[in-house]
């Protein structure tokens, strides 16, 4: 009995001591808690309300609320807005990691350092440099009015200001990657008699795959979902300046909850299709590159 | 010698020129002309130095919370095996990928006096929607990402046999932590700090439909560049922008000059 | 302080690290475990050290059982392979650490503790570098602040893990020669891990042989080097070549020829090891190995000749008296003079030169009594 007892006392001194590297069992479940409460409340609930509140009257009318004319030019727009920068901002990305990652060159820190100057200016802003270079006040605009090209409150001012601030996304995954990568293989493919271009795609391209899908999946979520920028440059109308977030804004505004959370709802569905999807490509290269969009 | 110097280049500047730098050099010019004592004055309205204050006292409590959960939350999610895990690393990066007009709606519904959580603190007399509390929660939200992400690389790299000498030297865990695991952490708590901060002083989207827009109370710098704007007073939403972005870069600077010092001090960036 | 180990074992995952690994190790000795990766050996020093705990058994520190005693409370000094240096911390508070973090009962005051710290640096012969950061230091300094670290909280025992693997070879000579200076200055009782045989033999009081979670051998440099007691050993420590043989009636033949050894006690199959240089050219006639020189070479310390033996063309070393010529291809008969048989079917049973006698029939001194040594 007493042995018992002796050896029951031994392994729990040896439970006690075990802990010695690491958090004991209890702070671990602590700050597990804290964690999850924390991400629960400022992540999941969000997330969770939006859709709560879009099937608040049914799914009849969250339908509905899609179907409206209005919504669905807000959508068009969006395609389409995302279908001219996300292209434009990828073929930028290329070459800006091309020049800086293959070659040497006075000003490249400097260059890094601006493709990411956009990421610190305000939203706002971003949206303000474009109406004061092109409104009425600057020099540009009566000159545009007179020749009957309209910029500001249309889409070419929507597509613009959507460019700047999804500008480094891609550029910044690439850079680098590729920089990673050295040149070896491309000297190894020049060498061997490929052209520069088939260097690029067979060589070059296929080495950066991921890390290019991966830019560009989150410059797509930035294109579709930009609310401050394109605010301030899209004047509004109804069916025809309208993004989807812009929409979100003016129903919501209109006290037509239902119906903007609806539409809200389609932007939360991309942004968890892009959680995936990236998650997906995480697993695929291993490339996190950390935080700083 | 690989080919296509000339043509990236040429490409990358021109397009840089087009999208940042000349638009981004008209607001310069802009403001410049205003001329100093015009800028003076619309730049330093109570208006305005309130609106900036209201953007910089809620992005900064907004940036201490974020440290205060965002650097459990980075050891849990680092160091931690348990289930759900992976969904909740995941979804850390919401606020990159969530548009914020609809994290703004969200929030707003969510902390209203009958919404989920506002009807839970409607009875203790905290209102937060619609005040500048609203603001930090809106700001909480969209920075959350910046410090966890920036932490969960330095997290992972930890050198377990840090742990053990300082175990073997007698520290206790809890010591192990304040004195060894949190100092070198420090960089990029600052980092993570400072990106968050950056981010959360210039946010428009998530922060107006909770904030309630009060002049004076709850109305943020960018929303007043919006109001000028909407009033076509291009020189007052030009005195503003200037001074944000005047602030931006010296956050920008700040942030360059932390991994600078962390990567000359501890032979590492952070 | 002595340490006992008795009868550890130590599975990770259900995968077998230790196998019932027992050791005496007395107060004030220098102690190797010498062993290739995966024997068990960093193992074995981190359940020393309390970073692990044994799954069985028992380690004493003294009469204290250490078994309840978490790394905190065991009082040891250890460094790491990769120094584990707070890199945020400058040399001189890396040192501190230990004294800083003890009770406030038990902390010496402020001032005792910077100058015991500037005290250690002195010891480990880098005075003036208090106020470095690690990044700012060579691989060999790291090493001797962490060894200054170690040595701070006035240790029970120090435990070193493999201190020289990451420095280049001359830094590890100097600080090879400096480690055993200190312990000799110093007398903790120390224990190091090391792969490299040269570092412990040179180094250690004692070296464990370590293979596979088992400990082989434990001895002085002298009985490791000169008494192998496995074929493991054998082939571990120091250069040999193994032979297998064929004890028929006491004669030992290899290659269906007799080799001229012969043994008593142990028949059937077996393998032969010898040293290079404890070999003879038997020229002439007799009984011998009879080997075809296939390569010759140059070495610092003389010349050596590869052969193959038999059909099975197995190799073997053997170094070249001084003044005898070998071209490729010649044939040559060879003796060992020491040698070791191990039984094939049981390696625990086995022969050496000495005990079965001179062992060769043409050797000069008449038969000794033979014997047989078992493990």
């Amino acid at each position: 009995m007493a042995a018992e007892v002796a050896s029951v006392e031994r392994a729990a001194a040896i439970a006690r001591v075990r802990a010695a590297t690491t958090e004991s069992r209890g702070g671990r479940l602590a700050l597990i808690a804290v964690a999850v409460a924390f991400l629960a409340l400022f992540l999941l609930l969000p997330l969770a309300a939006v859709f709560t509140e879009a099937l608040r009257q049914g799914l009849g009318a969250y339908l509905a609320a899609l179907a409206e004319p209005d919504a669905l030019a807000a959508i068009r727009l969006t395609l389409i807005v995302a279908a001219i920068a996300v292209p434009l901002n990828l073929l930028f990305g290329l070459a800006a990691a091309w020049a800086i990652a293959k070659f040497e060159f006075p000003g490249k820190a400097l260059l890094t350092t601006l493709i990411d100057l956009p990421f610190s200016v305000s939203p706002v802003i971003s949206g303000l440099i474009y109406v004061l270079l092109f409104g009425a006040g600057s020099a540009l605009g009566p000159w545009l009015q007179r020749h009957g090209v309209e910029i500001l409150f249309a889409t070419p001012g929507i597509v613009l200001a959507t460019l700047f601030v999804t500008f480094p996304f891609v550029a910044r995954e690439l850079i680098p990657l590729m920089q990673e990568q050295g040149t070896t293989d491309e000297e190894a493919a020049l060498s061997l008699g490929a052209s520069g271009w088939q260097t690029f795609l067979r060589v070059t391209l296929p080495n950066v795959k991921w890390g290019l899908l991966y830019g560009v999946l989150l410059c797509n979520a930035r294109a579709m979902g930009e609310f401050g920028a394109v605010s301030v440059v899209s004047g509004h109308i109804r069916g025809l300046t309208d993004t989807m977030p812009l929409h979100v804004e003016i129903l919501y505004n209109e006290y037509n909850f239902v119906a903007a959370f609806a539409v809200a709802s389609l932007l939360a569905l991309l942004a968890l299709l892009t959680l995936v999807l990236k998650a997906l490509l995480e697993l695929r290269f291993d490339g996190r590159s950390g935080a700083g969009h | 010698m690989i080919p296509g110097f000339g043509m990236t280049l040429g490409f990358a500047l021109t397009y840089l020129a087009l999208i940042v730098l000349i638009p981004l050099a008209g607001l310069l010019w802009r403001s410049a002309a205003l001329g100093w004592s015009d800028f003076w004055r619309l730049a330093f309205d109570p208006r305005t130095l309130h609106a900036l204050e209201v953007s910089f006292g809620a992005a900064l409590l907004a940036a201490c919370i974020n440290v205060l959960f965002g650097v459990p939350v980075a050891w849990v999610l680092t160091r931690y095996r348990f289930p759900g895990r992976r969904v909740l690393d995941a979804m850390v990066d919401l606020p990159f990928a969530l548009p914020t007009a609809v994290a703004g709606i969200s929030l707003a519904a969510l902390y209203a006096p009958n919404g989920w959580i506002g009807s839970l603190l409607a009875p203790l007399g905290i209102k937060v929607a619609f005040t500048p509390l609203g603001i930090v929660v809106a700001l909480i939200f969209i920075g959350l990402p910046f410090v966890v992400r920036t932490l969960q690389p330095v997290v992972a790299e930890i050198d377990r046999e840090i742990e053990e000498a300082a175990a073997t030297l007698g520290a206790s865990r809890r010591q192990t932590l304040a004195r060894v695991i949190l100092p070198s952490l420090t960089p990029a708590i600052l980092t993570g700090f400072a990106l968050a901060l950056a981010r959360a002083v210039g946010e428009y989207g998530s922060v107006i439909f909770i904030a309630g827009n009060i002049p004076f109370v709850s109305e943020i710098a960018p929303l007043l560049i919006v109001i000028r704007l909407e009033e076509f007073n291009y020189a007052g939403a030009t005195a503003v922008a200037a001074i944000m972005l005047a602030i931006s870069f010296a956050m920008l600077l700040a942030i360059n000059l932390i991994q600078a010092w962390s990567r000359r001090r501890f032979g590492h960036g952070s | 302080m002595d340490v006992s180990i008795l009868d550890v074992r130590k599975d990770f995952d259900r995968f077998p690290a230790l196998h019932g690994v027992s050791l005496e190790i007395r107060s004030g000795e220098l102690v190797a475990l010498l062993g290739p990766s995966g024997s068990g050996k960093t193992t074995l020093l981190r359940l020393i050290a309390g970073l692990e705990f044994p799954t069985e058994g028992c380690i004493r520190f003294g009469e204290d059982d250490a078994s309840t005693r978490s790394v905190q409370e065991r009082n040891v000094g250890f460094v790491f392979q990769s120094y584990a240096l707070f890199r945020h911390m400058t040399v001189l508070d890396n040192i501190a650490f230990g004294l800083r973090v003890r009770p406030r009962a038990s902390r010496p005051p402020r001032r005792a503790i910077r100058a015991r710290a500037l005290e250690l640096l002195d010891l480990v012969q880098l005075p003036g570098l208090e106020g470095r950061f690690p990044s700012q230091l060579s691989g060999g300094q790291r090493q001797r602040v962490a060894l200054a670290r170690a040595l701070a909280i006035e240790p029970r025992i120090l435990l070193l893990d493999e201190p020289f693997g990451a420095l280049d070879a001359k830094v590890r000579k100097e600080l090879r020669r400096w480690l055993r200076d200190l312990h000799d200055s110093t007398g903790h009782t120390t224990v190091f891990v090391t792969h490299d045989q040269e570092e412990a033999l040179e180094l250690a009081d004692r070296v464990v042989v370590m293979s596979q979670g088992r400990i082989e051998q434990v001895g002085t440099p002298d009985e490791i080097y000169d008494a192998p007691n496995s074929p493991f050993v054998y082939g571990f420590i120091g250069e040999s070549s193994a032979l297998p043989v064929e004890v028929d009636d006491g004669e030992v033949r290899t290659a269906d020829r007799p080799t001229g050894l012969r043994v008593e006690g142990l028949e059937g199959p077996a393998t032969l090891f010898f040293r290079p240089r404890d070999v003879d050219i038997v020229e002439g006639a007799g009984p011998s190995i009879a080997g075809v020189a296939v390569a010759v070479r140059r070495r610092e310390d003389g010349r050596r000749v590869e052969l193959e033996v038999g059909p099975a063309r197995h190799r073997v070393e053997v170094e070249l008296p001084l003044g005898r010529r070998v071209v490729t291809g010649e044939r040559l008969g060879l003796r060992p003079r020491r040698w070791k048989l191990f039984s094939a079917d049981d390696p625990a049973r086995s022969v050496d030169w000495a005990t079965a006698g001179a062992g060769a029939a043409a050797a000069a001194a008449g038969p000794l009594p033979l014997a047989l040594e078992r493990q």
